[in-house]
């Protein structure tokens, strides 16, 4: 670090047109250099993409930035001043704001109690609400960032939780924003809406540093883009002047095919017929409301939806997690909602597989190795057994190193514990065990979450095969990249019930929009909201 | 943070925590003006130092391994089962039940007998508080509490009203036949040769009969069955169905869910049997010591199993040489009593220190440990 440092303040008259410059930024954790010489420089008034596979060093490069790590080496600039970040305490004091993926709101308090938190001023607290209360009124004036300062966290959308977050930031005279994964959680025109705020503050002169793996909201949003690989910096570059397909190929490291190449589907006779499906919540609260459809043999039926409409509770009762009401029959054979015989033992003897949407708290138990996770629910079939008392362990190493080598899982030591995987390579474990055991139908969640590039192209791959395979897939994703790409048909999930199905030649992400927002009327753009 | 290696992790944190357990022991002694080093010798001689000592550390051994294993195996699912003290004093009443009702022909079928029926009343006092953990959601640590209370008082009203013998004022069963008494380490062959007395000139003490004379010990044919049941909780635990979706119901309970394990069934079963390891306790003490049931007859081998098993990393083999270790600090801290003006309270104090430094202190080590592997590394590395 330079000896001539302001901790978190800056000098009023510096002459740079350089917001944030980092020089030589260097981190690593033990043998693992998660970030390797970085240098970027961000022009005031603009906004920064960082786009990078998962475990490329953004998020560490950020954290540096907002004072939760010390760099081995290397200095910060804001502003042309060598500034020293030891704290978030200093990054917000040095103007620095940041909106996490998941939002760190106190959920039972106000909006107002939320801005004002952290910087209360004085003893009594009305003092600093009413004066946040003003400056929250000029902001969302200002910003579009209209927000009721009363209403309680809990009851707000996602999409306005992430206003505040924002406003938060905002309210501590942040001019420098940094935004990680912001649309993960948001419908398409909540993302739209979220683009124009960034727009208006960039107008402002404020100066934004987005972070997102989607290609499509770098090259509308930003415009420059540093793309990191490993650790380093492998090029930034205007966004006008690249393509989505050269900064995969950046990211990666290698040409990668954005879109899947799949023939059309031939789908046979149904396997999986669901009628009025309900879900009730541990509080009584009908999360599933009577959802119906069925799905063929060699045919992907992809559900889209904004999280937490009810596609968690769909593959839960479906997988025997949750009781449920209604019918479901796999192959002719109803399969039992509540009671014995329904649990996802059963489910699998009947011919069902299951990609669970969490992975690290359904699909994997962390501390196992990868060869216990690769019986996990299979754990009772025949071949893994030595005889009627014991297990063959060594059977289902042998296995697990077959099935290794198959989906490309790196590291392939079946010894492992699944904690020590990437999440790539988690997800890998889940899927080549859920395929290996040759379902009849393939219920999938989220199947690339937290997945990098290179793995999503293979388990798309995989998902393909299956279904060229004669298998029934129900595909559940909030990527509408990957329902768009992968479905035969679509089912688009809002509130608990299913909006309609689509044909994914025909429709476009703006229906599919409106339909995620609960909009069935499209000449009508509000008539869903009463829902 | 770094990871420690696998050793360092398994025998050097242990290890270190007793040594610091030790040096707070000696402090303590120093304070009291006592000799921390004649109270060590005291202690490793009375335990260690002869035949008869390793008669005694290992009877103690035998019931921590018991209700260690208990411990164990319901902690593999997740569950903390509190109440081996109580699951091991009813495993005595069932003991005392089949040898002093039961008629037997050898005392061979009577330890097959008399172990189902400890298992058996050890399993069942499990039973409720599992039953209101699997169905009702009423946390096990809270009911297997209440239980050894209740267990407690359970045996004061049976021994005193019920088992009593006519005309006793100790509140303790009959004898048990004598036929049924367990083979000890001295009456073994090959073993007892251990245990031979010797008298002043160095030659075998022979008694009226000229046979041998052996030192009395009270560990006994149950020490191996302990190791057996170690060895058999290893096997369930890491080759087979039922120890697989313990463990997994243990480390991920929706995870165990997802993958169609019931968790009722888990719960039952993890801890019927964690509550028959703890009753099997008795065959030990009940019906290889003391011969009747006694009132209070764990004496307290229950809550050693807790720290056993925390020590013991809650592994079959951690669990034989952590109780062990605190077979050694329980007749080393009786030597202290006997032989000594340093109170037996003091072996309490050892104890709660060794429980206190590998159990909650553990983490304390470890960071510290894993520090110093670090600057080795980054030594190396430069």
């Amino acid at each position: 670090m330079v000896e001539k440092t302001d901790v978190g303040r800056q000098a009023t008259a510096a002459p740079s047109s350089y917001a944030i410059e980092l020089k030589g930024i260097s981190k690593a954790f033990g043998p693992v250099q998660a970030n390797r010489d970085i240098n970027i420089a961000v022009p005031r008034g603009t906004i920064h993409g960082i786009i990078g596979e998962n475990g490329a060093g953004k998020s560490t490069l950020m954290s540096i930035l907002y004072g939760f790590y010390k760099a081995d080496a290397g200095e910060i600039l804001i502003n042309g001043t060598p500034t020293t970040i030891p704290d978030s305490q200093s990054a917000i004091r040095a103007g620095i704001g940041m909106v996490f993926q998941h939002f760190k709101l106190v959920q039972n308090f106000t909006v107002l109690e939320n801005i004002v938190l952290g910087a209360e001023e004085g003893f009594a607290l009305n003092t600093s609400l009413s004066k946040a209360r003003k400056a929250l009124a000029d902001l969302s004036h200002e910003y579009e960032l209209n927000v009721d300062p009363d209403a309680i966290i809990e009851d707000l959308s996602v999409g306005h939780q992430q206003r505040v977050e924002i406003l938060k930031a905002l309210y501590r005279q942040a001019e420098i924003l940094i935004l990680d994964e912001p649309t993960g959680v948001l419908t398409p025109a909540e993302a739209d809406h979220l683009f124009r705020i960034l727009a208006s503050l960039k107008a402002q002169g404020k100066t934004i540093i987005l972070i997102t793996h989607k290609l499509r909201e770098i090259m509308e949003a930003t415009d420059h883009v540093s793309v990191m690989r490993r650790g380093t910096m492998v090029a930034t570059v205007k966004t006008t002047d690249s393509s989505p397909e050269q900064l995969a190929e950046l990211m990666v490291g290698r040409k990668v095919l954005l879109d899947v190449a799949k023939g059309p589907a031939n789908p046979g006779p149904v396997v999986l017929s669901v009628e009025n499906l309900r879900v009730q919540d541990e509080q009584k609260v009908e999360r599933l409301k009577g959802v119906s459809f069925e799905i063929r043999a060699g045919e992907v039926l992809g559900i889209a939806g904004v999280a937490g409409n009810g596609q968690s509770e769909l593959l839960a009762a479906l997988g025997g997690i949750q009781k449920a009401t209604g019918s479901v029959t796999l192959k002719g054979q109803p399969l039992p909602l509540s009671g014995p015989g329904a649990d996802g033992r059963t489910r699998r003897e009947a011919g069902m597989g299951h990609i669970p949407e969490d992975r690290q708290l359904l699909g994997l138990i962390m501390d196992f190795t990868a060869w216990e996770n690769s019986a996990l629910g299979y754990h009772n079939a025949a071949k893994y057994q030595k005889n009627l008392l014991l297990m063959d362990n060594t059977a289902i190493r042998a296995d697990t190193e077959a099935k290794m080598a198959t989906f490309d899982v790196r590291p392939p030591i079946p010894s492992l514990a699944a904690k020590n995987f990437s999440g790539g390579n988690q997800q890998k474990i889940v899927v080549a065990r859920e395929i290996e055991s040759n379902p009849d139908i393939l219920l999938i969640g989220q199947p690339t979450r937290g997945v990098d590039i290179g793995a999503i192209e293979f388990i798309h791959k995989q998902i393909i095969a299956l279904r060229d395979a004669g298998k029934a897939i129900l595909l559940v994703s909030v990527e509408l990249d990957e329902i768009l790409s992968l479905s035969d048909r679509i089912a688009v999930m809002f509130d608990g019930q299913l909006m309609g199905f689509r044909d994914p030649e025909t429709t476009n992400e703006r229906e599919l929009g409106l339909l995620m927002a609960g909009v069935t009327d499209t000449s009508k753009p509000d008539a869903g909201k009463a829902a | 943070m770094a990871k420690l290696p696998r050793w360092a992790d398994l025998a050097l944190v242990p290890l270190i925590s007793l040594v610091l357990a030790a040096l707070v022991s000696a402090i303590v002694l120093v304070l009291i003006g006592q000799s921390p080093m004649q109270a060590l010798s005291v202690m490793v001689d009375g335990a260690l130092g002869s035949a008869s000592g390793w008669g005694y550390t290992l009877y103690y051994a035998t019931s921590f391994i018991f209700t260690g294993l208990g411990v164990t195996i319901a902690f593999h699912a997740g569950l903390f089962n509190i109440g081996g003290e109580g699951q091991a004093q009813l495993g005595g009443l069932g003991v005392a039940l089949a040898c002093l009702f039961l008629p037997w022909p050898h005392w061979t079928v009577a330890l097959v007998g008399a172990s189902l029926a400890a298992a058996l009343f050890g399993a069942a006092w499990a039973a409720i508080p599992a039953w209101l953990q699997a169905k009702r959601g009423s946390h096990i640590v809270i009911t297997t509490i209440m239980f050894n209370y209740i267990a407690a008082a359970l045996l004061i009203y049976i021994l005193g009203e019920i088992l009593r013998p006519v005309g006793s004022m100790d509140p303790a069963s009959a004898r048990f036949p004598a036929e049924l008494g367990l083979p000890h380490f001295h009456e073994m062959p090959i073993l007892r040769d251990f245990f031979l007395k010797y008298g002043p000139d160095g030659a075998v003490k022979l008694s009226a009969q000229g046979l041998p004379v052996y030192s009395r010990v009270p560990a006994n044919i149950t020490f191996f069955l302990s190791l057996i049941a170690a060895f058999g909780v290893w096997v369930l635990l890491w080759h087979t169905r039922l120890g697989y979706e313990m463990r997994a119901f243990g480390k991920q309970e929706k995870a165990a869910r997802y993958a169609g394990i019931s968790a009722f069934k888990i719960i039952m079963v993890a801890m019927l049997l964690s509550g028959a390891l703890s009753g099997l306790m008795a065959i030990n003490n009940v019906m290889g010591q003391a011969e009747r049931l006694l009132q209070n007859s764990a004496e307290g081998a229950g809550f050693i199993g807790i720290a056993v098993a925390l020590m013991g990393r809650n592994h079959p083999l951690g669990v034989v040489l952590a109780a062990v270790l605190f077979g050694f600090l329980y007749q080393g801290g009786a030597a202290l009593g006997l032989n000594t003006s340093i109170p037996i309270e003091l072996r309490t104090v050892v104890q709660g220190l060794v429980i206190l430094f590998t159990g909650a202190l553990d983490y304390m080590v470890r960071i510290m440990l894993t520090w110093v592997f670090s600057l080795r590394q980054t030594e190396r590395a430069a």
